[in-house]
């Protein structure tokens, strides 16, 4: 194609963006938005399915049947909204293995928060609580997105994310009104992951290399930072709400600027872990490999069973 | 003894101990659709529990709750089949055990849907619905992979081989299942034992599998004495309420 074509569907492109008109698959996009789309969503469907596992450790140590099956529900519902954006990434072109390999190959990162442990029943709480509150700080935006498939996509699991948050923090309050033992749970766990979910939003705005352009996009509504301010202003007064202390010396309601000041994040804390050094990143990306290898056998015997369904059929 | 209670017993532990198998595939499916699929029928099974626990409780009449029924018993106590507590294995040994339990599980409630205990029979005209799915999907699997490649037809006829000897238990009566057939509510299950027969024979037959010389009848978890697996199922299952007991969650 010439530079002169080029340019025009660049600025058609473009004035969808501004006038707010979504992208579909079969648009013409530029090669940059395409890319950058594959990797956040890509991203996202990972996050969700490795973030199975750290709440997949609980469901058969659940403390009731109610809880119990509250759990599986709510972890299947992370494999399905692993499905929708693997279905997402692939109207960009994208093949769904190969998007898993690359995270398997360690190519491809995921929501470095799951490379954490859950070492008690009320981690269930702060993940739903916590990680699934950030969650929805990130995505409800999305589902504005200038991608039509991802914005769609992320309608459906904003409506599920806000049920996995009021579940979590239900979990938090039903701890908090029990014993000092269950309280105790309650607050270690959330002295564990505080930190972890603020790292949840990325980098500082000055140090996140894709934001920029992302918001030029209209992928992103909003800068880490500011959603990051947005979290911590929504979750600090329910904290309080149910006599949890958050765990930041530093924080302070201040008056001129409307919002909660903290602390600094450990920035090295949050590089390693996404380098791969965190408490569970071997182990969870070891797992999700072991789940593909121990699985090629049936895959491989549910192709050879259509192939001779299919000359059956043709004979 | 009440015979109702120890039979929804018996009932409400199948549901439990296979929910709490397939949910230990949560994560670790073969491909992400199957992860849900089993982590749903699981969701299903730990549904049906809740149900049958719950009219168990109301059938004792001693302040025990579900959750207590579920969680606070001792190993000898859980009248579940000894085939659910088997490990989950590979994905095919999982299929196996399901489709050998769905297929007897289908014809129980459609019988029980007659039962003249009317709770009896409302649970189980929810729990079909749900099982004919499971049955659907178990039987698939079962005929792809058998009727799939070399591989997948060695391991899953090992898994018939090897989980085959516990289906005799599927039929066990004793003096609770004699009592509760005189009165109509549950029916006489050998009669059932010649139908579920002739379905898995259908089902081994179209997925080249060859059913086992093995007549021998084994088991007696109707009667609490299980297989050394359940031991480990009750430590994680039971986990939370033997460490702090009496709380709310």
């Amino acid at each position: 194609m010439k530079d002169q074509d080029i340019s025009k569907l660049e600025q058609k492109f473009q004035e969808k963006i501004d006038n707010d008109i979504k992208i579909e698959p079969r648009d013409w996009m530029p090669d940059d938005y395409r890319q950058t789309l594959i990797r956040q969503i890509s991203q996202h469907a990972h996050s969700e399915v490795v973030g199975m596992l750290p709440e997949g450790n609980w469901i058969t140590r659940a403390p009731n049947l109610r809880r119990k099956a509250v759990l599986l529900a709510k972890v299947q519902d992370e494999a399905g909204h692993g499905l929708y954006l693997y279905s997402a990434v692939e109207t960009l072109g994208a093949n769904r293995e190969q998007t898993i390999d690359d995270l398997h190959s360690g190519i491809a990162k995921y929501s470095s928060i799951f490379n954490y442990p859950t070492l008690s029943w009320a981690d269930m709480g702060a993940i739903g609580w916590l990680v699934d509150g950030a969650a929805i700080m990130n995505q409800v935006p999305l589902c504005r997105c200038s991608y039509g498939p991802y914005a769609r996509a992320m309608v459906r699991i904003c409506k599920e994310e806000s049920f996995h948050q009021r579940q979590g923090f239900e979990i938090m309050t039903t701890l908090m009104k029990g014993t000092v033992q269950q309280k105790k749970m309650a607050q270690d766990a959330l002295d564990r992951f505080w930190w972890p979910s603020l790292m949840m939003f990325g980098p500082n705005d000055e140090d996140s290399k894709h934001t920029a352009k992302s918001i030029n996009w209209k992928i992103k509504r909003h800068t880490n930072d500011e959603l990051r301010q947005m979290f911590v202003d929504a979750t600090v007064p329910q904290a309080e709400l149910i006599g949890l202390k958050i765990p930041d010396k530093d924080l302070v309601w201040n008056k001129e600027r409307g919002h909660y000041d903290f602390g600094e994040i450990n920035w090295d804390e949050f590089w390693q872990v996404v380098k791969g050094n965190g408490p569970c990143n071997n182990h969870r990306i070891e797992t999700r490999k072991k789940a593909k290898e121990n699985g090629l056998w049936v895959i491989e015997a549910a192709n050879a069973y259509e192939q001779k369904r299919k000359i059956k059929k043709v004979s | 003894m009440n015979s109702l209670f120890e039979y929804l017993l018996r009932l409400g532990d199948d549901s439990l101990i296979i929910g709490h198998r397939l949910s230990e595939w949560c994560g670790h499916g073969p491909i992400l659709e199957e992860d849900i699929a089993l982590s749903n029928i699981a969701l299903d099974f730990i549904g049906q529990s809740i149900s049958i626990y719950e009219y168990a409780s109301e059938i004792e009449d001693k302040g025990r709750t579900a959750d207590d029924l579920a969680f606070l018993r001792f190993d000898r106590e859980y009248k579940n089949l000894i085939l659910l507590e088997q490990p989950n294995g590979d994905f095919g040994m999982t299929m196996m055990r399901q489709f050998l339990f769905d297929s007897y599980r289908k014809l129980l409630f459609e019988s029980l849907i007659n039962s003249c205990d009317d709770r009896i029979s409302a649970i189980s005209i929810k729990s079909l619905k749900e099982t004919k799915y499971h049955l659907k999907h178990s039987s698939e699997w079962v005929i792809r992979l058998g009727d799939g490649t070399d591989e997948s037809n060695k391991r899953i006829q090992d898994s018939l081989d090897t989980l085959w000897r516990y289906t005799a238990e599927l039929f066990y009566e004793d003096d609770i299942d004699i009592e509760l057939k005189s009165s109509k509510i549950i029916p006489p299950m050998k009669e059932l034992k010649e139908a579920w027969y002739n379905n898995v024979k259908e089902i081994f037959s179209r997925a080249t599998l060859t059913i086992p010389n093995n007549n021998w009848e084994y088991g007696e978890g109707r009667r609490g004495v299980h297989s050394e697996h359940l031991g480990y199922i009750l430590a994680e299952l039971q986990y939370m309420q033997r460490a702090y007991p009496g709380m709310e969650w």
